[in-house]
């Protein structure tokens, strides 16, 4: 069988302004989602706060919880149902996190008794995350995204146009300043969003075209997920910035798929001119792009049908970036490469090849 | 040929071990020649599958370095008469700083050499007169004691709560240090999460003070109390009811007699009323001092106090020898039973304060392994057939490969003792859809070659190769996310980029080396010569 034909020839580089247009209004909606939400909903791992997962033995309503809960000092708590409606499950949060708090699932449960009758709802999960400890976390996650970029830079740079020593040394440089600016006490969101612009402005300048294109793609793909996360208001925890990571390797993986056959190609042909190359390269593996992404969107639909309440926002972040990643290693990567080389004038972002 | 035998040799190898790694974890009773000398370690389940609690305490050191100060400052009273330096007052003020008045400014030059030579802790940092004749010295503790101290309380308290948790009787706990002040415990299948944290965050120092018998409950509730006597909460409760009252008590500030003293701690039961009450037993140093105390203090009160409370002031009837006493306040079983666990196991150095505490329950868990394996099971049958259906006989191959892969991961848990959790379990979907991709890329590949006119053998030859190079940096590439991912993860976090990164090195043997033996096999040794691919 074969769903998409060899002889395919979409010019999909022809359409890289629109493609342009339509990440950049994205990635700029993404933005003002933040900024008219005031930032992301953090949850309880970043933002500090307490949480109870309760499963009734009837069903309820939050206005119903929120009485039989009034004496505790919930009345700031934000209740939700999850799971099907015939699970009767509801996260509550609240924004408290004092010590007394620490026996609180046997509170919360003591009180519901009294409201529902013993034995009508169950603590399944308490989680309590005090302030100092979401903080140190929001910085740890900042920086292990920033981080997994530079690296994935060093190896693009030096797989692809053998520039090891100087994306080596541009990381090196990168990882001094941000430790030094990091101890003087910047901020380390501020740190984080320089130090991503420093790290184009150096691919620019140092000539890395793959790897400038690899980050932006990148980039687009992390900023456009946590924008939809913005949109739809779902919490930001812990295990969506374990799914981000993870989007950032598979968009890699695609995009890496492409500029290896560029690199091939560029071996083959030497008369072809550049854009024609980068379009054939992408016709080709298209076929593999779709695959690959719609057996791992299969894969993860299920998981965020049938994987349960806490898996649930994982497979959704894991399905729009796996979306927005098959987009932007062909739309976006690639043909970053040639407004690079518009740009920046010369065959610049030609691989290196054996002189012939 | 020889070169195929090899690599079968390498494979079923690989396969035996991970079976052998396997085998503990799906039997419950592995026979003694097994334990021996195979691996017997079961794939550890994290605490959101098997419930549980996770715990982040901070121990406040500054209060353990404060209460060094403020020992260092008693004792420096005792040395200053000793030494004749007239003083009015040595106190602790802010922090680790001890102010020292002295009553002459002649007295400061000696001072000086007293604190260089008996104190090197202590470092002088101002003098100032105060008023006709004084002179103030603040003195504080040098760095080097003072981080010292920080590192010896955190250590201590890991341990202390060690010894707590291990005498609770928690399988399998886990108790770290995090950073320089924080402690990382998790407490798989805690039934009581309530009862574990008292147990863990109670200070438990143990105090025996005289009780300031000439101050009036007057004075007290004044607030009017001379020098060196302190006001403490008391504990009353009624033993019929169980009501607790909170009163309040003057106690002379000189501790008699501290829980460092004890040999033991243990439940003992009122032979009259059979009320449980906590028996203790001290060294012969502390047998020694409690026996001296109580003989000079017939008649006088003796107050019990734990952690800044005070939990009972029996008089005294008689000289107490043999060093033993009991703390007596209507206790439950339990309560009796977990006091005794954390006297004998000590006081912690600093109090503790919680920073993260995570409970989940059996159920929860249960419901997670139910539900991840059903998604798994489905995305991985949906993935399989769509192969089948997608690339033939060579997508059965695939497939082949695919399913080696799931025992795989799960051997290489198990080997290198790493922990399945939820989003573990993700991990292991999504590496299923990377071991599809590694095999799509080498069909894709070899479709394309035989288009271009190549034989089958040719084609797949330089399929394998050209796509194996891809799939190689490709996958790199994630394993870097997976690795910086690890780097920064707790928990759950880190049970994922952990399975992600087994996950890819198995799915790229799998992908790459076993479907390219069955190929070998079919052309070479079956003599096939077409596959629909």
């Amino acid at each position: 069988m074969q769903w998409i034909r060899p002889d395919i020839d979409i010019n999909f580089v022809g359409m890289r302004f629109k493609a342009f247009v339509l990440s950049s209004l994205l990635i700029l909606l993404s933005l003002a989602a933040m900024v008219w939400r005031g930032g992301l909903n953090l949850g309880v791992d970043f933002a500090g706060g307490t949480l109870v997962q309760i499963q009734f033995q009837r069903s309820t309503s939050p206005d119903e919880i929120r009485n039989a809960l009034s004496d505790l000092g919930f009345a700031q708590s934000a209740i939700q149902q999850v799971g099907a409606a015939s699970d009767n499950e509801y996260l509550i949060r609240t924004d408290l996190t004092t010590s007394e708090l620490a026996d609180l699932s046997r509170r919360v449960e003591e009180s519901l008794g009294k409201a529902y009758g013993q034995g009508q709802a169950t603590v399944r999960r308490a989680e309590m995350v005090g302030p100092k400890v979401g903080h140190d976390l929001r910085q740890k996650a900042l920086f292990a995204i920033y981080y997994a970029l530079l690296f994935i830079a060093v190896y693009v740079s030096g797989r692809f146009e053998l520039k090891w020593a100087t994306s080596g040394m541009m990381v090196g440089v990168l990882i001094i300043g941000v430790y030094l600016l990091e101890a003087m006490g910047m901020s380390v969101s501020y740190l984080i969003v320089g130090a991503l612009v420093v790290t184009m402005g150096f691919c620019w300048v140092l000539k890395l075209p793959y790897a400038l294109a690899a980050v932006l793609a990148l980039v687009h793909d992390v900023l456009i997920t946590v924008g939809i996360f913005a949109v739809t208001n779902k919490e930001f925890t812990l295990e969506i910035l374990a799914a981000l990571l993870t989007i950032v390797g598979y968009s890699l993986n695609d995009t890496i798929v492409v500029f290896d056959r560029i690199r091939e190609n560029v071996r083959k042909v030497r008369k072809d001119e550049f854009k024609k190359l980068i379009n054939d390269s992408i016709n080709q593996t298209l076929s593999r792009t779709i695959l690959t992404g719609g057996t791992t969107l299969l894969a993860l639909v299920f998981l965020f049908l049938f994987g349960g309440t806490v898996i649930h926002d994982f497979a959704f972040a894991m399905i729009i970036g796996i979306v927005v990643g098959t987009y932007s290693s062909v739309f976006v990567a690639s043909p970053l490469l040639i407004f690079y080389q518009d740009w920046a004038g010369g065959g610049a972002a030609r691989p290196r090849k054996k002189p012939a | 040929m020889k070169n195929l035998k090899w690599r079968v040799v390498l494979v079923v190898v690989v396969l035996l071990g991970g079976l052998v790694y396997l085998t503990p974890t799906f039997t419950s009773t592995l026979p003694p020649w097994w334990s021996k000398v195979l691996p017997k370690e079961k794939i550890h389940l994290g605490l959101d599958l098997q419930g549980g609690m996770h715990l982040i305490l901070e121990v406040d050191t500054d209060k353990a370095v404060e209460n060094y100060a403020d020992r260092v400052a008693e004792e420096m009273k005792e040395t200053f008469r000793k030494e004749r330096i007239p003083f009015t007052k040595v106190e602790r003020t802010k922090k680790w700083d001890v102010v020292v008045q002295l009553a002459g400014a002649e007295a400061q030059t000696p001072l000086a050499k007293l604190v260089e030579k008996d104190y090197p802790v202590m470092k002088l940092v101002g003098a100032e007169g105060v008023a006709e004749g004084a002179m103030q010295v603040t003195l504080t503790l040098q760095d080097f004691q003072v981080n010292h101290i920080r590192k010896m309380s955190s250590s201590q308290a890991l341990e202390t709560i060690r010894n707590r948790v291990d005498q609770f009787g928690v399988t399998e706990p886990d108790i770290r240090p995090q950073g320089e002040d924080r402690i990382l415990i998790q407490l798989p299948g805690v039934k009581d999460p309530q009862r574990a944290v008292a147990l863990i965050g109670k200070t438990a120092l143990l105090e025996f003070k005289l009780v300031a018998e000439d101050v009036t409950p007057q004075d007290v509730k004044e607030g009017k109390t001379p020098a060196g006597v302190k006001v403490f909460p008391m504990k009353h409760v009624d033993s019929k009811t169980g009501a607790v009252d909170m009163t309040q008590i003057a106690l002379k500030d000189r501790t008699v007699l501290t829980g460092e003293a004890l040999t033991t701690a243990e439940v003992r039961l009122d032979s009259q009323y059979s009320t449980p009450y906590v028996g203790l037993e001290f060294d012969s140093e502390g047998a020694r001092i409690f026996e001296r105390v109580t003989g000079e203090n017939i008649k006088k009160r003796l107050a019990i106090v734990l952690d800044g409370t005070v939990y009972s002031a029996p008089v005294i009837q008689d000289k107490i020898s043999g060093g033993k006493a009991s703390i007596t306040g209507s206790f439950t079983m339990e309560e009796a039973r977990d006091l005794a666990i954390v006297l004998r196991a000590g006081a912690l150095p600093a109090p503790v304060k919680i920073l993260e505490q995570r409970t989940v329950g059996p159920s929860l868990g249960q419901d997670s392994i139910r539900k991840g394996l059903l998604a798994s099971v489905l995305g991985g049958l949906v993935t399989i057939v769509f192969m089948v259906v997608y690339y033939r006989a060579s997508g059965l191959i695939a497939d082949l490969a695919l399913i080696l892969n799931i025992p795989l991961i799960m051997a290489c848990l198990a080997a290198f003792g790493a922990t399945l959790t939820l989003p573990g379990i993700a991990g292991i979907i999504l590496s299923v859809g990377m071991a599809v991709d590694a095999n799509v890329l080498i069909f894709e590949r070899i479709r394309e070659e035989l288009r271009l006119g190549k034989t089958l053998r040719a084609a797949l030859e330089t399929g394998y190769s050209r796509a194996t190079l891809t799939i190689f940096d490709s996958n790199i590439t994630t394993l870097i996310a997976a690795v910086v991912l690890f780097q920064f993860g707790t928990g759950p976090v880190r049970g994922f980029a952990v399975t992600l990164t087994i996950g890819i090195v198995t799915s790229m043997f799998t992908a790459i080396v076993v479907t390219r033996i069955i190929f070998d096999y079919l052309l070479l040794q079956r003599r096939v010569r077409t596959v629909s691919i």
